[in-house]
Order: C-alpha cells, then structure tokens, then sequence
C-alpha cells in the first residue's frame, strides 16, 4: 500500500510498483508526481470496484458476457475493404505501399 | 548415468481455409505482392468498427478439434490479449482465453525409433482455440536499422491453436507429429497448410530430464523456440536445442543462476539458435473477454452435424489399406501421405480392377513416377481411375501382358490411342501394336515347339542344365507373338524341355 495515499476502502491494495508496471505495459511514462496521483486515483477505483466482492456469488455460474445473447454469426460472404491508400491514409508514416514503424529488432511474434 | 529424455511440447498454428477474414469481410488470402490491399476498419482497428465472427471459421475449427478427438465446449468465447507489436494494429489480439472451443484430445503418430522400429506414440492436446492471426513485419536486413515495413492484409485472417501436452519426446517425432497435423488438416479441407506461405507454423517448447553427478532429476529451464515453418526446421531447431541444454547442463553442472523460460529464434541458414531478448512482463497479457463479441454456444445437434462433415483421417485409412486392402504399410503410408485426392484415385482404381495390391503398385510406382516427372497433382493426370482400372483387368484378366500394358500406360501418357474416352484409346493401342496376349494357348504352344526345333543347340544347352539357355528361346518367341506372357512362355518352354 503506498505510504502516501491509503486508499479506501480496504481493497485499495495498490502499490506504487503496482502502477509503474502497468504504466510499463501501456507504455506509459509516468514523472514521480504522477506516480502518486495514479497511485492514489487507481486505488480509489479499485477500491469502489471492490464493493462487488461483497455480494455473494455461492453457487452462481459465472456469466462469459455481459450480454444474455450468443451466436451473433456472419456468413463467410466477401465485403468491400478500403483501398491501400485509403487504408494507409491514417498512418503516421508509410511509403504508398506500407506502413512504416520505426526498425523492429526482436523479430518474434506471438 | 540414465540417458537425458527429452520434453518437447508443441504449439501449432494452422491457418483457415475461409474466404474471408475471422471478423470482417476483407478476403482471406495470401497475396504478398499487393500489400495493404485486404484491410478495412475491423482488421485495421480503427475506432467504432465491429466485429463480427465467421460462421465458417467456427464449422472449420470444430471439425479440426473433432478429428483431434478433442471435447467441444459448449460454450465458448472470445478475450482480449494485449501486447504491443506493429503488426498487432489493435494493441491486443483477439484470442481465447479460459473458455477454448476445444480442450483435451490427442493424435496417434508411428515414429521410427533409432533402431528402426516403427513405435506409435499418444501425444495429448491440451486445447484447440481460434484466434486473429496478426500482419506481417518486413525488417530491414541491410543493417543499417531502416524501417520496418508492414503488410497487414493478413491481420485478422482466422487461425487455429493446436497446443499439446510435454508428450513428445524427440526431435524426430515432433516433425512427424507435426506432418501429421499438417495431413489431417488438408484431409479435413480446415486448410491448405502451405508452408512456404506460412499456413501453418508452429512454436516448440522443449527442456531436458537430466540426472546430474549425485543422481538427482534435474530439469533444465525451458526453452521457446519460436516461429519454426518447416518440417526440417522444426527437426534441426530441436536436435540443435537438446544439444545445446546438454552442453549448458555440462558446463553449469545443473545449477542456473536463471531458470525462467527462455524465448530463442531459429536462425535456419546458421542452424543454430540464438536467445532473443525477454519480452518485458511477457506472461502479462491482462487477457479479459472482448465486450465486442458475443459468446457462441454450441449445440450437441450443431455438433453432430459438424462431425458428420468428417471425413475418413489418414490414420485410418492407413490402417484400413492394411487390413482390408492386404497393402503393405509402406505402400498404404505412400498413397495416404501424398494426400486425399491421391489416395481416392488409388481406392477408385482398386474398387474397380477389384485387384487392390496390382493397384497400389501401379499407382505408387507407374503414377507416382510420371506425377514427379511433369510435376503435376493428381487432378490434372491424364488416365482416370476408371481407364486405369480398366487397364489392370485386362492385365489381370491375361488380355495383356505386364509389359505390353506398360507400354499402353506410357501410349496414353503420350496422348496416343485416338480422342476417345480411355477406355476406347486402350482398345485402339492394342489394336494398332498388336498387344493383345494369345489366350489360346495351343497357338503359343505350336510358336514355342517351333522355335524349339529351330534352336536344337539352346534347346540342349538347358536340357544339359544351362539355365540361361532359355532366355534366347523366350526372346524368339516373344518377337513372334507380340502379346505373349513372358512368364507362361518360360513355364511352358521348362515343362517342354524339362518334364
């Protein structure tokens, strides 16, 4: 729990760590003060999330959607797509055949 | 000290026979020379665009995880998984998380053991799930660290995990595990599995059991060997590893300052693999479900109707040519390994000359050969089963000899024998060449008594013992009558000369 904001209510677990790897995984650079306003904010939210843990699930199937419905499908029929320039038009860089990235190093995939 | 085993478990992604993408309706196809071309705002991610799942994706994958003998869930859905990387637009990809379409299952594979022993092997699935497959990176190899290109007309084409348990226990019987998986898959029609295009890859986790000096089972740390897209990539990525864990082991006597998985790529033109740096955080892919699909449910009827969708899988029809046709295995393995259409040809021939093992020897030796030869598939050769089988009866049935129906064979492949149907073109090569084999067999006889009498000095020798007298006396009666057994002449020149 961070020393500065202990969040309420007792779920604010969130640690400083805690928001500097997430910030790592949302490529994030968070300055020192921000640090400790998310800490704070995340914490909060967390904490308020936190108040459905109350409510007692005993028995209950846990639900895969937030959705009562299934089996939305679409027939394997060809639609229309953009052209290439249409679908290069938003980048930030390309060369009116790619997409351009700055060089990629590690070259696996997932 | 007990030789190490090997633990090898394999990750294998097969890419969908659809004609659209998973979510949208760009087209699903490789097309590498027009980048950029197949993409629209659901492949692209681009905000407020929805997507929607392919009913056919969902038959082909549940077809797969039948034939994999897999269970279907009854429900299933789709999560988030997220991770940054250029060809990944969304900043997550669209993958199955706890609820697969598929769990459990397994595929029987006859590896060839070091001492040539043909051993089936029970590899186990732990699941089957479908996922978006993401674009393609083109680095710049000039070293000179320019940018990287990206194509991503393969963004969100539908794609099949198939993950096993640590069952497999060689380099070798990885490879045939995977050929197995790639035959199965092109038998079902789920996919092409063209290599060369990257339809079907596969990643290997591999790690050793090795018992160090005070007797004690050490494990050395796991090693990921990604994006492996060959049969021989797969063998000589994982005889490299084993190799390398050993040497490691070796050197380190089995203490690792570090022994958390590895990730390593496979540098094919080296042969040798190298680590690639830790991906941060990499198991934190904060997976939750995607709130822009709906879950899909299964019905035990949908279900059925997918299974009868099947069809026979090689194995089967490997054991089945055995048992039922009397091949051999060899001869099963060739014609079912060559794929579906090869092996249907084959069955065709043999259901209609009714002589199964005379087929699988035309087929796998005489068709095989001229198929290598011009480079073609089955589809496009020019003697249909029926022509073929029909060439065989009459081979079988002693209107031809084995050589003169080689010689119609190699007529027809020559486009000899007139425009009619195969059938017709035979009757008229035979004709013209004057192939057809004396069935009276008292008109051979009256040739061979009358060579006989012309050869007293060959007719002597083989009296005398010298067995290969005969071969003159067969040649002249052969090059009398065209169509003669070459057999039935000799069994008739022995009882002649030798009662």
């Amino acid at each position: 729990m961070s020393e500065t904001h202990s969040a309420e209510p007792s779920h604010g677990q969130l640690t400083r760590e805690d928001v500097l790897k997430v910030a790592r995984l949302a490529r994030l650079g968070l300055d020192e003060s921000e640090v400790e306003e998310f800490t704070g904010q995340l914490g909060q939210v967390l904490g308020y999330v936190g108040i459905l843990e109350e409510a007692d699930t005993e028995g209950v199937e846990p639900l895969a959607g937030a959705s009562e419905r299934t089996d939305v499908l679409r027939e394997d029929e060809p639609g229309e797509s953009l052209t290439r320039d249409q679908a290069l038009s938003g980048a930030p860089r390309h060369d009116d055949r790619f997409f351009l990235v700055p060089p990629v190093l590690d070259t696996s995939a997932e | 000290m007990p030789s190490p085993t090997t633990i090898i478990g394999l990750e294998v992604h097969v890419q969908l026979q659809t004609r659209t993408k998973i979510f949208c309706g760009c087209a699903n196809r490789f097309n590498p020379d027009e980048p950029n071309v197949q993409t629209c705002p659901v492949c692209l991610g681009l905000p407020g665009a929805l997507p929607v799942m392919n009913r056919r994706a969902l038959e082909l994958s549940v077809r797969a995880g039948l034939a994999l003998s897999g269970t279907i869930a009854g429900l299933t859905k789709w999560d988030r998984k997220q991770y940054y990387y250029p060809d990944l637009p969304k900043a997550y990809q669209i993958s199955q998380y706890d609820l697969p379409f598929c769990q459990g299952g397994h595929l029987d594979v006859d590896v060839e053991q070091e001492n040539g022993e043909i051993q089936s092997r029970h590899i186990r699935l732990i699941r089957v799930h479908l996922e978006e497959d993401a674009g393609k990176n083109l680095h710049d190899e000039s070293g000179r660290g320019g940018d990287s290109r990206v194509d991503l007309n393969r963004a969100g084409t539908p794609l099949l995990e198939i993950v096993s348990e640590p069952d497999i226990r060689s380099a070798a019987e990885a490879r045939r595990y995977l050929e197995e998986i790639r035959l199965l898959m092109v038998y079902l029609g789920v996919s092409d599995c063209n290599m060369q295009e990257g339809s079907l890859r596969c990643d290997a986790n591999v790690n050793l059991e090795i018992s160090n000096s005070a007797n004690e089972s050490i494990r050395t740390p796991i090693v990921e060997v990604k994006n492996l897209n060959s049969f021989r990539g797969v063998e000589a990525a994982l005889v490299y590893e084993i190799s390398r864990q050993q040497r490691e082991f070796e050197q380190c006597g089995g203490i690792y300052a570090d022994t958390a998985k590895q990730t390593r790529g496979w540098d094919a033109d080296r042969g040798v693999t190298f680590a690639q740096r830790g991906k941060e955080e990499a198991s934190d892919y904060r997976y939750f479900p995607d709130p822009d699909l709906l879950p899909v449910s299964f019905s035990d009827e949908w279900i059925e109707i997918q299974r009868a969708e099947l069809c026979e899988p090689p194995a089967d029809r490997r054991r089945r040519f055995v048992a039922e046709l009397g091949l051999s295995e060899y001869d099963a393995g060739v014609l079912v390994d060559r794929g579906r259409e090869t092996a249907d040809y084959f069955e065709a021939v043999a259901t209609a000359c009714g002589d199964a093992k005379q087929a699988a020897n035309w087929v796998t030796q005489d068709v095989l050969r001229e198929l290598n030869e011009r480079e073609e598939t089955i589809e496009s050769f020019p003697i249909d089963a029926q022509g073929l089988a029909s060439l065989l009866g009459m081979i079988t049935s002693g209107d031809l000899t084995t050589r003169s129906g080689r010689e119609v064979f190699s007529s027809l492949m020559n486009n000899q024998g007139g425009d009619g149907s195969i059938v017709e073109r035979i009757a008229s090569i035979v004709e013209e060449r004057g192939l057809s084999a004396v069935a009276d067999s008292g008109a051979l006889e009256t040739v061979i008594d009358a060579v006989i009498s012309r050869n007293e000095k060959a007719a002597e020798d083989f009296r005398g013992g010298k067995d290969a007298a005969i071969g003159k006396l067969i040649g002249e009666v052969m090059r009398e009558v065209g169509g003669a057994d070459p057999n039935a002449v000799r069994e008739t020149l022995i009882s002649r000369l030798r009662p």
